[in-house]
Order: structure tokens, then sequence, then C-alpha cells
């Protein structure tokens, strides 16, 4: 028995070395329609974009040269600190809300249960809404007459809930979690089953808990999934409007109107295209610095395994 | 089998795609501008009561073999968005809707309309197109019916409290007392920000009353200092003495406008009044037919005493305009815009709450289906000695939109009477 396995390893071996050779990197062209595809719809719009922003345009006569000036309007513009200093706020809240929410639901709804498939099932009911649905729907629900504020008025207060800054941020942050909180928890609950039991038995007979188990086996598998999530989430935030339009059209006054709604505004409600062209070109600056700082301080760029050592 | 792909196939590929993509480019740039006379035109309108009417005509002009009209409905939010791109693009309407005034001027710039025929001026009452002529070229005739703004009311509830519709500032702020002490938002007004036009009503009229239409028309004509005047700033200051007096209620900053927002408030008297665009009967027929019919009043705003306007000055849109883009087919658009006219058309407006401004309009108010009402409008806009035509749309959206957000912050209570002014001079540098 022995030697008919031992043999048959060597054979195996011997069979991977000669195909070993064969294996080789894949041509370049195999790349290009990828290539082709990033080239056209992600770096020609960018280099547009900043083409754009070093002009002045209305989108219906040509554009023309104009230097820095929207450059040097952009740093001048007390406006645009705002809406970063929103936007940053909006991120953080999102990301503090969802985080543990998601991460908490998506580990409970990797339980193989049937009471929890089913629960699951309507929990993730939220991610088949579009944002326009979904906020129309939360502004007839937060409205102050003939809504939920309405009827709660000790908890509401005068029920203005849209009409205040902290209102208006509050409403957009938990607008936002209900929206993607499915989605975040459809990946931690994926990485959850993903989780060797081994691991899990190993504590067991080590006699720790559930909780321990939870912080030391279930938190650290996770890594890589919180890196994903998170980048995810700052990104969203970064480039997502659409809710604050529909929601609080960046009111009351300017006060939730975060970068990339005053970029929309810029553009397609006042035209001035030269300019929403600098506030997009910041944006993007923004996001892809956000996820390189994410990767690096993750370490999510090394790729290395949470499955070493198993 | 080395490298399945070589740099000479990989090369091609890579035309091959560049071709497709300047073919493609190619072909959406086609139809930018229209050369047989008669053809398919797209028109866009916007989302309201009176698409029926304009379906109905649609439906019988492309029964009659001048080409074909294909009408598109454009939801109320995105309707200026999507003109603005449209209009910048290959896929330009030949013929839409809009508000005439500053909305206009930007395409004549650019070269993107046609200039209408003079002869069709005869057909309507000349101080409804006046705001369709942008540097006296006509460029957009009336299509629907004059839309003055006046002050709403809930019949039941001023029976109920005893009092009478306001005729005089002093009235009004007597009534705001009234009511508050009722339990009634005085005022409905929608002060989110997507409907900050509302709270600009009251602006436009304030400041009307106070000085006249002068000031509004030397700053559409260009004189911005013009904001610095005294009226503006007491105009400002009497919005934040309503507003401090409760007059709108404590959370209108989340009230949206129309049914479920301030048309609901109104009708089922949670509000005793709002000051609307004549529009409001037709939101109010789709809402709350009843009350639509019986029991809505409907006044004149009042006078504001020691104001240099007249009484009798109205503001609100004129009308609404039909224009023909560069892209529409000659012959077809002129046939078109016939029927705007037609006692078809016409009738088809009446009969929707709507008071035409075509010469042909006069004798059908009778055949309306609330004559009084139809009659109050028409009197109120003929008796006007001056129709300012409401602000956003006079200055177009680039100065009107920063405008919006000024006067919600001035409402909000976020900036004073003074930082109002301040912030509204320096819009436009």
């Amino acid at each position: 028995m022995v030697s008919l396995t031992s043999a048959r390893l060597v054979r195996n071996r011997k069979a991977r070395d000669r195909a070993a050779p064969t294996l080789e990197r894949p041509g370049v062209g195999w790349a290009i329609p990828g290539l082709v595809f990033f080239l056209v719809f992600a770096v020609a719009p960018m280099v547009g974009v900043l083409y754009l922003s070093l002009t002045s345009w209305d989108g219906l006569n040509a554009p023309q040269f104009t230097g820095l000036a929207n450059w040097s309007r952009f740093i001048d513009d007390g406006q645009i600190w705002q809406s970063t200093l929103v936007t940053g706020v909006l991120l953080v809240g999102n990301i503090a809300v969802q985080a543990p929410i998601s991460i908490l639901l998506g580990v409970w709804s990797a339980g193989h249960q049937r009471n929890r498939a089913v629960l699951s099932a309507i929990f993730f009911l939220p991610l088949l809404l579009s944002t326009a649905a979904t906020a129309v729907m939360w502004r007839q629900l937060l409205d102050p007459n003939f809504g939920v504020p309405a009827k709660l008025g000790a908890l509401f207060g005068d029920s203005n809930v849209l009409g205040t800054q902290k209102g208006a941020i509050i409403c957009l942050i938990i607008v936002t979690s209900w929206q993607f909180v499915p989605f975040h928890s459809l990946l931690y609950q994926g990485a959850a089953r993903a989780i060797p039991n081994t691991l899990y038995q190993a504590a067991e007979i080590d006699g720790a808990g559930r909780v321990r188990q939870f912080i030391h086996i279930t938190l650290p598998q996770l890594r890589n999934t919180m890196v994903t999530s998170t980048t995810f989430m700052v990104i969203g935030g970064l480039t997502a409007f659409d809710i604050v339009l529909l929601l609080t059209n960046g009111g009351p006054g300017t006060d939730t109107s975060i970068l990339p709604f005053s970029m929309y505004q810029t553009a397609f409600r006042t035209y001035d295209y030269g300019y929403a062209s600098a506030i997009a070109s910041f944006l993007l600056l923004l996001a892809t610095g956000a996820s390189l700082a994410l990767m690096k301080i993750s370490g999510y760029d090394k790729m290395t395994s949470t499955l070493e050592g198993l | 089998m080395k490298n399945i792909f070589s740099r000479r196939r990989a090369c091609a590929a890579l035309l091959a795609t560049t071709t497709m993509m300047v073919t493609v480019a190619a072909c959406g740039t086609s139809g930018g501008s229209a050369s047989s006379p008669t053809g398919n035109v797209q028109f866009w309108t916007l989302q309201d009561p009176t698409n029926t009417v304009q379906k109905t005509a649609v439906d019988t002009f492309n029964s009659t073999g001048n080409g074909k009209v294909t009408l598109s409905v454009i939801a109320s939010d995105g309707y200026k968005d999507k003109l603005r791109t449209g209009m910048g693009s290959s896929k330009m309407p030949g013929l839409f809707f809009n508000w005439g005034g500053g909305s206009l001027s930007d395409y004549v710039k650019a070269g993107k309309l046609v200039t209408l025929d003079k002869s069709l001026e005869s057909h309507f009452l000349p101080s409804a197109l006046d705001a369709g002529k942008v540097d006296g070229k006509l460029v957009g005739i009336p299509i629907r019916g004059t839309q003055p703004v006046f002050m709403f009311y809930n019949k039941k509830v001023f029976t109920d409290a005893g009092v009478q519709p306001p005729q005089t500032w002093s009235d009004l702020t007597n009534l705001v007392k009234v009511f508050k002490a009722k339990g009634i938002t005085p005022f409905a007004v929608a002060g989110n920000a997507s409907s900050s036009w509302t709270e600009l009503m009251w602006i436009e009229y304030l400041v009307d009353r106070l000085a006249g239409p002068e000031l509004f028309n030397k700053i559409q004509a260009g004189d911005w200092s013009q904001w610095k005047d005294p009226a503006v700033l007491k105009t400002a200051q009497l919005v934040k003495e309503l507003v401090d007096s409760g007059a709108f209620g404590k959370n209108f900053g989340s009230v949206s406008y129309g049914a479920g927002g301030t048309s609901t408030l109104l009708n089922k008297g949670k509000a005793a009044m709002t000051l609307m665009g004549s529009w409001e009967y037709a939101v109010q027929q789709g809402e709350a037919p009843e009350f639509a019919k019986s029991g809505m009043g409907y006044v004149a705003f009042p006078s504001v005493d020691g104001g240099k306007g007249d009484p009798a000055d109205v503001v609100g849109n004129p009308t609404n305009y039909i224009s023909v883009t560069t892209a529409a087919p000659s012959k077809t658009a002129s046939e078109f815009l016939k029927t705007s006219y037609s006692d078809t058309y016409v009738q088809g407006l009446v009969d929707k709450g709507e008071v035409p401004v075509t010469t042909n309009a006069k004798a059908m108010l009778a055949k309306a289906p609330d004559p009084a009402y139809a009659n109050f409008q028409y009197d109120l806009v003929s008796k006007a000695p001056s129709f300012t035509q409401s602000w956003d749309q006079a200055l177009g959206l680039t100065l009107g939109t920063p405008l919006l957000t000024e006067i919600q912050k001035l409402f909000n209570g976020q900036s004073t009477p003074e930082q109002f002014v301040s912030a509204v001079s320096a819009l436009k540098k």
C-alpha cells in the first residue's frame, strides 16, 4: 500500500514537472480588449475632464481655454471647502454606521439555519430598489405633515427633519445605510462562510465562548473583506450624489451640498462645465488618494492570505 | 503556439476597434440639422395635466401627412437639465416646451433656434408674447394658458374662523395670528431644497408691491447693482418677520410642493392659504376634485402699505412657449405650430382649467369647467399693468439657481436679511 501511494505521488510529480514548461504566460494580446475598454471609458474621459478644467465652457459653444482660472477660483471658493467637509462627515458617518451593522448581520446570516435564510432574504430586499425609488419612498416617509415624524411628535420635535443641517445629514446617513447595509452584509456573509470550520472547532476545544470566537477568529478572518467593503464605502461615498439630489437637493441652503452634488449642480444647473470639471478632477484625486491610502494602511496590497498556516 | 495574438494582429484589432468607434461617432452626429421640409420631429414637453391635450393635437397632426411629430413627456425635475444636454448634442429635439425669457437666450446666442414667422403673433395676446422674444426676435409662441401667481385659500377654514381673505398687508399679518391661534398653518410653503421656487414667489410679489416692476426689469436687463435697492432689503425683512411670526409653520423647511405636500395641506385644512401659480387648480383637481370645485377660494396678492408698486400687478409665468430648433424639418414644424391656436387645442386647454392667451380663447372661457375661475384669471391678467415673469425663468438657470439657494437660506433663517442682500448682490461678478 505504502509503496503504491508513494509511487503514484512520484508519478504525479513527474507529470507536473513535465507539464510545467508548457505553462507560459498568456500573450499580451489578450489584454487588449480590457485595455481598450479602460482607455476609452476611463482614461480618455479623465484626460478630457482635466482639459475641460482649464477651460470655460457652457456646453453649447466651443470651450475657451482659460488656463488655471478655474483652479484659482476653486481654491478661494469657501463653498467648495464646506462641501468637502460635509462629504467627509457623511463618509465617516456612513462607515461608522454601516460597517458594524453589516459585519454583525453578515456573520449572523452566514449560519445555515432556515430562519436565518428566510430573514436574510428579507433583509436584502433594499438591494433590489433603485436609489430613485429609495429616495422617493423615504421622502414620503419623512414628510413632516403626513409621514412618520408627524405621528411620532415626541421623537421628532417639530418634525422639521430635512430642514436643518443636522437632521438632513442624519437622514442621509440613515437612508444610505438602509440602502447599502444589505450589500455589505452580503460581502461579509460570503466571507464568514469561507472561514474554515476547524478554527472554530479548535477554539471550542480550548474553551473559547461565542464572543471570544467572534473576536479572535471571525473578525481577523474577515480582515480582507473589511478592506474591500470599506473601499467600496469610501469610493461610493465620494461619488454618490443621487440620494442627496433626490432627498435633500443639497439643502437646507447648501448644507448637504456634497462635492459630487456641487459638481452636478455646477455642470447641469448653472452650465459652468469648466468649473465643474475642476471639482470633478479634485474628486478624482480624492477618491484615488483615499483608496491608495486604504490599501497601504491595511496592507491589502501585499495580498497576504488569512489562511496562512492552515 | 506562443503568443496567440501576434503584435501585428493586435494592432489590427486595435485599428478595427478604433474604426468602429469612429463610425459609431459619425452616426451620432448625423441628424443634427434637417434638410427635407417634412419628416420626423421630436417634441419634448414637460409632464403636466395638459399632456393629454398635446397628445391629441399630435395625433391629429400626424394624420394630416405633414410629417410625424413624436411627443416625449419629461418629468418636471429633470426637464431643464435634459433639454440643455440635448440642445448641445446631436439628439436635439425639433420642438420643445419652455418658459421663454432667460431660458431661451443662451440657445438663441448659440444659434440653435429658428426665428418664427411674424404672422403668428396676430393669434395671441401681445402681453403674452414678450417673454417669447429674444432681442426682438420671436422664438417661442404660447402653448399653454397663462399662469399668474395668486393666493389660494381653503374656504371652510376661513368660514370656521369667521375671517375674510387678505386685501392688505396688515390683513395678512392679522390672519397669521388668527390661524396660528387655531393651530392652523397660515400659509403652506414648500421650503425643501427642491421647491424653493415657492418661496421665490413671495419675494417677487413683495419687491413688486414695494418698488414696482421697474426694479426687476433693470436687474433682468443686466444692472445687478439694483439688488442693493432698499426695497430688496425691506422685502427680506418682511419675509423674516413672517417666518418669525410662524406664518409658514415650523417645519416648512421639510415640506414638498404639490400632492402630499403643500396642496394636501391646503385641501385638508391644515393650512389656510398658499401662494401658488394658477396650475394649483389642476393639481387639486387631480388630488381632491371636490375641493377644487367648491372648497378652494382665490384672491390676488394683497397690497403693501406705502409701496410704489400697483396692487394690480401680477407675477408668474405669462405663459409657456413652444420653440423650434434647427433640427426640425421646416414645414412639419411650421404646420405643427398652427395647432397651438387651433380651436380644438384651445378648447382642450380650457377644458383642463387653463386660460389660453390666444385671441380666440375669450369666447370659450364661458364653457370652461369653472368659468368663474377662468374669468378671475383672465381679468387678473388683462387688468394688470405689468406681468413680471418668474425671476428664475427670466434670469435663466445660471443666475436663477444660486438665487433660489439664497432665498432658501433667508427663509430657513440661515442668513439674515442683510446677508441675503449682500449674497445675492455677489452672485454676478
